[in-house]
């Protein structure tokens, strides 16, 4: 450790650190624009200027700065107050007074640091730049005029996103940020850019003089739009989620989110269910609580439990699959799955379906195959995470499973399981260097999982990494990449299928049951199955539109839930807004129907449930903790089961990014990103 | 120097010529194979040779070759100003520096006679032969006023002999680039006043001084002190 002085306080830092760092080590405020943790460091805002010795007798831009043994850090003298107030007298030059109307105010760095590092007036009396608006599709609004050129937006697409689409073209005065012709960014994480911005160059589009800042109610929950568990900020209004995002979490998310976890959230204010529904004479009517339970209980009551099934969606909390389950179980129903996709996970020891390496310690791979994966749509904050291993030259990876952009390169393998089964006698480069690894992963996904022949992929998958010994001291590698925010909480409580009990493809054929509760279960094709439906959720979506009896739930946004990430981090979600109209939280609708079953739930409030959840299965009581990091004494090689492979090559489960779930569904916002990616498609395609 | 921005009109696509391609390749083949878009200047500089300026399609097609993001290109065409990114006379496009030295020496006169035999600066004249722009300091100012047509500087200009390289490169000639008003390069016009002490040239004015790090001389061997400097 080197120590240098910064305003005549010794500080003790990292070799390689900067200047910046250095002082903000000891406590200092370094104002700044264009840098950024996770960036690459630009120094052209040059807002961070300090005094250093030695060094030449003049500002410093501290950001590119390294800082050195003994140097000494001066960040308050008078020759940096004056230079900052010149750089920002600068920087306001060409930027306009338009702050009452820009959509940053309230949360721009510019106006910040304009009031605590500026002058306190303007000497500038000439006309100001303008430039032209950009288009950038239906995410980002531009107001370009405001741009102060930091770049920060093309550091962030280029570098995390590996999707370089944006760029700073022409030069000095008229210097402009844009997209090439004004296409609009295809990134899954464009809207990143937004909160980049440090000023109200780059907007939200849906989110447009909305409200403001201090308008907003904030509520810091998590995220369900995919299995990662995403950190977010919900902002709320009155009854409506207004926006969403990130939170800074270097476990999870790092401080990035998804564009559907960002935008999907105008759908939690469309297409809801806000009263309960019963089917009379082939249509729906709105009924009252008590005649949806009622006809629910007559139907029930007089169904043997074998002909009783239980299907539960992605996007549900823990509390009210637990609710779902103990309900069921006590009227002897042994047809339950959590697995709408029909996963061949579940059955064997709980690293078996976990992300084990942790998605912090997946960093330390050296080697990662992919299993019929696609990270950048199932998962894309994760990859942008395999991305910047793979910038930083510390990762190969290898794919088997559809040949997609990643945005990083990749040995690619082969397609389907023969080329699975070949591998581990393969003498391909790859594998050679899978064997030789120090901690070598294999992440399988729901492409090779969620097939018929799924139990007998995992046995091939699993069979590759016993031989490459993914499973080490000190290491696990076996990784599961799941796409349902409620899965892992699924499986880790055993809701799955009891002993003799039908999975989700048996429960949906053609009279196999005789009433079938789907538990915000849209992902399933339930229109074949002539069963009795009785649909819990939120949204008039696929589940809705064949049930029988409709119960209006809570979105993920309106109730307190835990929900467990894929690497088995359980996280707790709290509510932002009240259910919509009638609606009720999902466990408080299953106890209250429990009761009108006969079988009343030994819970009568959300602490009683986590407790008897905590009671059950100890896993959930662990907060915010991530096991993977525990060295386990587990057997990757026994995981599957034999049986006949197809041919089919591995097909990530998700068609449309955008489009994955009910929220999703329901969301303009995300409709338009669909048909623009839809129509990005075609055109590379022609 | 305004907003560099691609033409309103672009062609539909663009191809290298066989001759250029050869020597995009050459560029290419020049930087390792990771590093590949170093060759986009050189690219870039060839289709203007070939084109005269740089379209949309050449921008694709350079990116598609370098394997680089077309934005990237982009940025970089439109960064120097040396790349036209409108068209230009087919026969002559005039540069014509408008800088101080130049403007001193007569520039503003030149600016009427392209005004007047042209047209408006950065439009191509009506039979696309010829086009001009104003542009910064071209560093020939020992020749003022100058202005670069197509690639020679044609130097020590009046109205009357610029009016006159204009009406031959209209008439299909090839005319002379450099002086015209009779000096060689940029050596002073008619007899030299200044630097005629001949005591410059042959040493005699130079000052001695003792040049550091030389060689040592064997002889001084026994004082191993440092030169002073």
């Amino acid at each position: 450790m080197a120590i240098a002085k910064v305003n005549g306080v010794e500080v003790e830092f990292e070799p390689g650190m900067t200047v910046l760092q250095v002082a903000e080590l000891a406590g200092e405020e370094i104002p700044r624009f264009c840098y950024h943790e996770r960036l690459s460091i630009a120094g052209n805002c040059r807002m961070c200027l300090v005094e250093v010795k030695p060094g030449p007798p003049k500002p410093q831009a501290s950001c590119a700065l390294p800082a050195a043994e003994g140097q000494e850090i001066f960040t308050k003298t008078p020759m940096v107050k004056k230079a900052r107030e010149g750089v920002m007298e600068f920087l306001l030059i060409n930027h306009p007074l338009d702050c009452p109307i820009c959509d940053q105010g309230g949360e721009c760095d510019l106006q910040d640091q304009a009031v605590g590092y500026g002058r306190d007036d303007s000497r500038y009396d000439e006309n100001k730049r303008a430039v032209e608006e950009k288009a950038m599709g239906p995410l980002i609004k531009t107001v370009m005029t405001r741009c102060i050129q930091c770049t920060r937006c093309v550091r962030f697409i280029t570098e995390v996103a590996g999707s370089p689409e944006i760029g700073l073209i022409s030069r000095g005065e008229d210097v402009e940020i844009t997209t090439y012709l004004g296409a609009a960014v295809t990134s899954e994480l464009s809207a990143n850019v937004i909160d980049l911005c440090p000023v109200g160059a780059l907007t939200s589009k849906p989110y447009a003089f909305e409200a403001r800042p201090w308008e907003l109610k904030k509520t810091e929950s998590i995220d369900v739009m995919d299995a990662l568990g995403s950190w977010i900020r919900v902002d709320a209004r009155g009854s409506a989620v207004l926006r969403v995002l990130p939170r800074n979490n270097d476990d999870v998310n790092e401080e990035w989110i998804s564009d559907k976890t960002r935008y999907a959230v105008d759908g939690l204010g469309r297409q809801r269910l806000d009263r309960p529904y019963v089917r009379v004479g082939g249509s729906l009517k709105p009924a009252t609580w008590a005649e949806a339970f009622a006809a629910i209980a007559a139907k029930i009551k007089t169904t043997a439990p074998e002909r009783i099934g239980v299907i539960a969606g992605d996007l549900q909390d823990a509390e009210s699959l637990k609710a779902t389950k103990d309900l069921f179980t006590a009227l002897g129903v042994k047809n339950l799955d959590s697995r709408q996709d029909g996963a061949a996970l579940g059955a064997g020891p709980r690293e078996s379906w976990l992300f084990n390496s942790t998605i912090a310690g997946i960093e330390n791979a050296d080697v990662v195959l992919f299993v019929g994966a696609n990270p950048r749509i199932e998962a894309p904050v994760l990859n942008a995470r395999f991305r910047k291993q793979w910038v930083a030259g510390k990762t190969r990876f290898g794919v088997i499973g559809e040949q997609a952009d990643l945005t990083f390169d990749y040995d690619y393998l082969g397609a389907g399981a023969k080329t699975l089964a070949g591998l581990a006698k393969s003498k391909s480069d790859f594998v050679a260097a899978l064997k030789a690894a120090e901690r070598p992963a294999i992440i399988i996904g729901q492409g090779a999982l969620a097939r018929a022949d799924g139990a007998a992929i995992l046995k091939a998958a699993a069979g590759l990494a016993k031989t490459v010994k993914v499973v080490r001291e000190g290491w696990n590698g076996w990784n599961v990449l799941h796409t349902a925010a409620a899965r892992v909480a699924g499986l880790d409580m055993g809701f799955v299928p009891a002993e003799g009990g039908l999975a989700t493809a048996d429960m949906l054929k053609p009279g196999a049951l005789d009433v079938l509760f789907l538990l915000g279960a849209d992902e399933c094709e339930t229109a074949a199955s002539d069963a009795f439906k009785i649909y819990l959720g939120t949204h008039g979506d696929n589940g809705a539109h064949k049930a029988d009896v409709i119960l209006p739930g809570a979105a993920y946004t309106e109730k307190n839930g835990l929900y467990v990430n894929l690497e088995g981090r359980v996280q707790m979600g709290r509510r932002a807004v009240f259910p919509k109209g009638e609606a009720k939280e999902d466990w408080s609708i299953l106890r209250a129907l429990s009761e009108v079953l006969g079988h009343k739930l030994p819970y009568d409030s959300l602490d009683q449930l986590r407790a008897k959840l905590f009671a059950d299965h100890p896993t959930f009581g662990q907060i915010d903790y991530a096991p993977g990091s525990v060295a386990v004494s587990f057997d990757v090689g026994a995981l599957g089961a034999d049986g006949e492979v197809s041919d089919a090559p591995f097909e990530s489960p998700i068609k449309a990014f955008h489009l994955t779930n009910p929220v999703a569904r329901a969301s303009v916002t995300m409709a338009e990103c669909a048909a623009v990616a839809s129509g990005a498609a075609k055109i590379a395609a022609e | 120097m305004s907003v560099r921005r691609l033409a309103k009109e672009q062609p539909a696509s663009f191809a290298f010529s066989k001759d250029s391609q050869a020597k995009a390749d050459w560029w290419k083949a020049k930087y390792p194979a990771a590093r590949k878009q170093s060759a986009v200047i050189p690219m870039l500089w060839l289709a203007q040779k070939q084109e005269g300026w740089i379209s949309e399609p050449a921008i694709q097609e350079i990116a598609k070759q370098l394997e680089m993001p077309v934005i990237r290109v982009l940025e970089v065409a439109t960064f120097y100003v040396m790349f036209q990114l409108q068209p230009v006379g087919k026969v002559a496009f005039v540069q014509l520096c408008g800088t101080t030295p130049c403007q001193l020496r007569g520039a503003l006169d030149l600016k009427a006679v392209l005004k007047a035999k042209i047209g408006d600066a950065n439009h191509v004249s009506a039979d696309g032969k010829f086009s001009w722009e104003e542009v910064e300091c071209l560093g020939a100012c020992c020749n003022a006023p100058m202005a670069a047509i197509n690639d020679y500087y044609y130097e020590d200009l009046t109205p009357e002999s610029l009016a006159q390289i204009l009406d031959d490169f209209a008439a299909g000639k090839d005319p002379k680039p450099g002086s015209y008003d009779g000096r060689g390069a940029s050596e002073p016009k008619g007899a030299i006043h200044t630097l005629t002490d001949p005591k410059l040239y042959d040493g005699s004015y130079a000052k001695k001084i003792k040049i550091p790090n030389l060689p040592e001389k064997p002889k001084a061997s026994k004082a191993k002190s440092e030169p002073t400097a």
